[in-house]
């Protein structure tokens, strides 16, 4: 194992992905093309980038009631992430994501940045409250 | 989560399909956050329509409502994303607004009141200090939590109902007593005569601690704000900090003192917020072309008093050609400002007041963004300045009399 971030709570099945690491908050609402899965919001830090499939590690959330439905349709259009993985979150993130069954967890040791970047490999298992690094990029 | 017999019996599918798997959800949840038990709740609030929902949730609502889903509690719905008066106008997909006829229809037929409305805690109703409630959007939580001392979490569509179907919720959160003590202190000293001041307040404070647990609290106000102060800070508290609740020292129920407001804790942060801090927010703003083609009242609606005070300012003037202006309210209060006549004087000028609906959750707006060839979004609504940021839209905010300007003259500073 090349580093691993334990998380202090944890939802859903354990899944495998590319990592997005963020340094900035998210929100479906303030930020996300829901129609394409891109992040469109100007001057976000990852504005342009396709949250489809990934590991997103997200220091906040921003918002918002609409993750409550959000993450569902995202899933039904077959463009939502993987996982999202927060430092503080709020309820309604939790709610959009138990109701889409897609994988959320909050509170991170140590640090995402310090050990991750974007386009590493990760493993996220809800059930340890762990996040392995499998491979790095490139 | 330590469960009643009844719970129990609603896990185990004898109160319907629909119940148990409601409950299973609201558990999961719960589960997360480290919740014990449940607590009852007298009151629910959803956002429910088709921009949000998509295709996946209108076909999860359908079945819901196929399989007899019907709430025992009063709940409400939230603006939604068409006024069907103007959905052609605003050239909005047909195919759509029969889908969010459908959503009423379902919602209906689940015992749901289709208020469609963003401020159900001035027109609809008003929870009592320390009555549990489940309500989304996040203006309507804050609003609850703060100034009227009830409890509720953000709670997304599926949350709602599944409450309103139980006729409970999670304990965690804001149902929590320790949850709702000040985390830090806001000294105000500024003048704050606007709704944008209120809003500008509300964004510096929530940009620097975007926390769903932090709790600001509020003191040195120079006079008791209205609702309609309140509505602004605590709806941009909300859209910038994702905050669920503030205190405001001899404003607000649960802060007669800044020691009980604080319960002990050790603020983490003091703010100070003088004339220049509420200065600087206006002149952040990058003007891009300065165009000055659409200027908008929402997010949220507006009450019947801002409907009178807009009247007022709009009174035998004319927008400027070739800027736009809308308004959203609830259905309620545009009836009772036709009634009152302030939806003539605005409408004589020209602007457009849709109801039902909240500017930003408008369907096809990045479309109509395009169509109209908007590039600056003014308002004085420190919230919609930061929520339709995925739209593309370049956005500015202005105090409500300078938006009129602009509105009226085309000019923008």
């Amino acid at each position: 194992m090349l580093a691993t971030i334990r998380l202090q709570r944890a939802f859903g099945p354990v899944v495998e992905g590319e990592a997005i690491v963020s340094a900035e908050g998210f929100s479906p609402r303030y930020d996300l093309d829901r129609w394409s899965g891109v992040i469109t919001k100007p001057g976000h830090k990852l504005e342009g980038t396709s949250l489809r499939d990934k590991i997103c590690f997200f220091p906040t959330a921003k918002g918002g009631i609409a993750a409550g439905w959000a993450f569902f349709d995202l899933k039904h259009k077959g463009i939502a992430p993987k996982a999202l993985v927060f430092g503080v979150t709020n309820p309604v993130m939790v709610q959009g994501a138990v109701f889409a069954n897609i994988t959320i967890s909050e509170g991170w040791l140590p640090h995402p940045a310090e050990v991750l970047k974007t386009g590493d490999w990760v493993r996220v298992d809800p059930q340890r409250k762990l996040i392995e690094l499998l491979r790095r990029a490139g | 989560m330590r469960l009643t017999a009844e719970e129990q019996a609603m896990l185990e599918g004898r109160h319907g399909e629909p119940v148990r798997e409601a409950i299973r959800y609201q558990i999961e949840v719960g589960d997360f956050w480290g919740a014990e038990r449940f607590v009852p709740i007298t009151n629910a609030h959803m956002m429910g329509d088709i921009e949000v929902m998509g295709d996946g949730g209108f076909g999860w609502l359908r079945r819901a409502c196929e399989q007899q889903a019907r709430c025992t509690i009063p709940i409400t719905t939230n603006a939604r994303c068409f006024d069907f008066g103007f959905a052609e106008r605003l050239g909005q997909d047909p195919g759509e607004a029969a889908k969010e006829r459908s959503i009423i229809r379902f919602l209906r037929e689940m015992n749901v009141a289709t208020t469609d409305t963003c401020i159900n805690y001035q027109t609809i109703y008003q929870p009592h200090l320390g009555e549990h409630v489940a309500w989304g959007d996040t203006g309507t939580v804050i609003y609850a939590n703060s100034v009227f001392g009830a409890r509720s979490n953000f709670e997304g569509g599926p949350a709602v109902l599944s409450a309103a179907l139980t006729g409970r919720t999670p304990e965690y959160g804001f149902h929590l007593e320790r949850h709702r003590k000040g985390t830090l202190v806001v000294h105000l000293d500024a003048q704050l005569d606007d709704l944008a001041d209120w809003g500008a307040v509300g964004k510096i404070v929530g940009e620097r601690h975007q926390n769903y647990f932090a709790v600001p609290v509020f003191v040195g106000a120079r006079r008791a704000p209205v609702a309609d102060e309140l509505k602004h800070l605590g709806a941009a508290l909300a859209s910038y900090g994702s905050m669920a609740m503030f205190h405001m020292i001899g404003v607000t129920p649960e802060a007669p003192s800044l020691e009980a407001a604080l319960g002990g804790n050790k603020p983490v942060d003091e703010i100070r917020i003088d004339d220049g801090a509420i200065e600087r927010v206006y002149s952040g703003y990058d003007l891009k072309d300065r165009s000055a083609s659409l200027v908008v009242f929402s997010g949220p609606q507006l009450s019947l008093l801002e409907m009178k005070s807009l009247g007022a300012m709009l009174r035998g003037r004319t927008l400027h050609p070739g800027t736009q202006v809308f308004v959203t309210t609830s259905h309620g209060v545009k009836s009772a400002a036709r009634e009152l006549g302030y939806l003539a004087e605005i409408d004589a000028a020209g602007a457009t007041v849709l109801e039902g609906v909240c500017f930003y959750i408008l369907q096809n707006l990045s479309q109509m963004r395009v169509r109209n060839g908007w590039t600056n979004l003014i308002s004085n609504s420190a919230k919609i300045v930061n929520i339709i940021g995925a739209h593309r839209f370049n956005t500015i905010l202005r105090r409500t009399r300078d938006c009129v300007e602009i509105a009226c003259t085309g000019k923008l500073h």
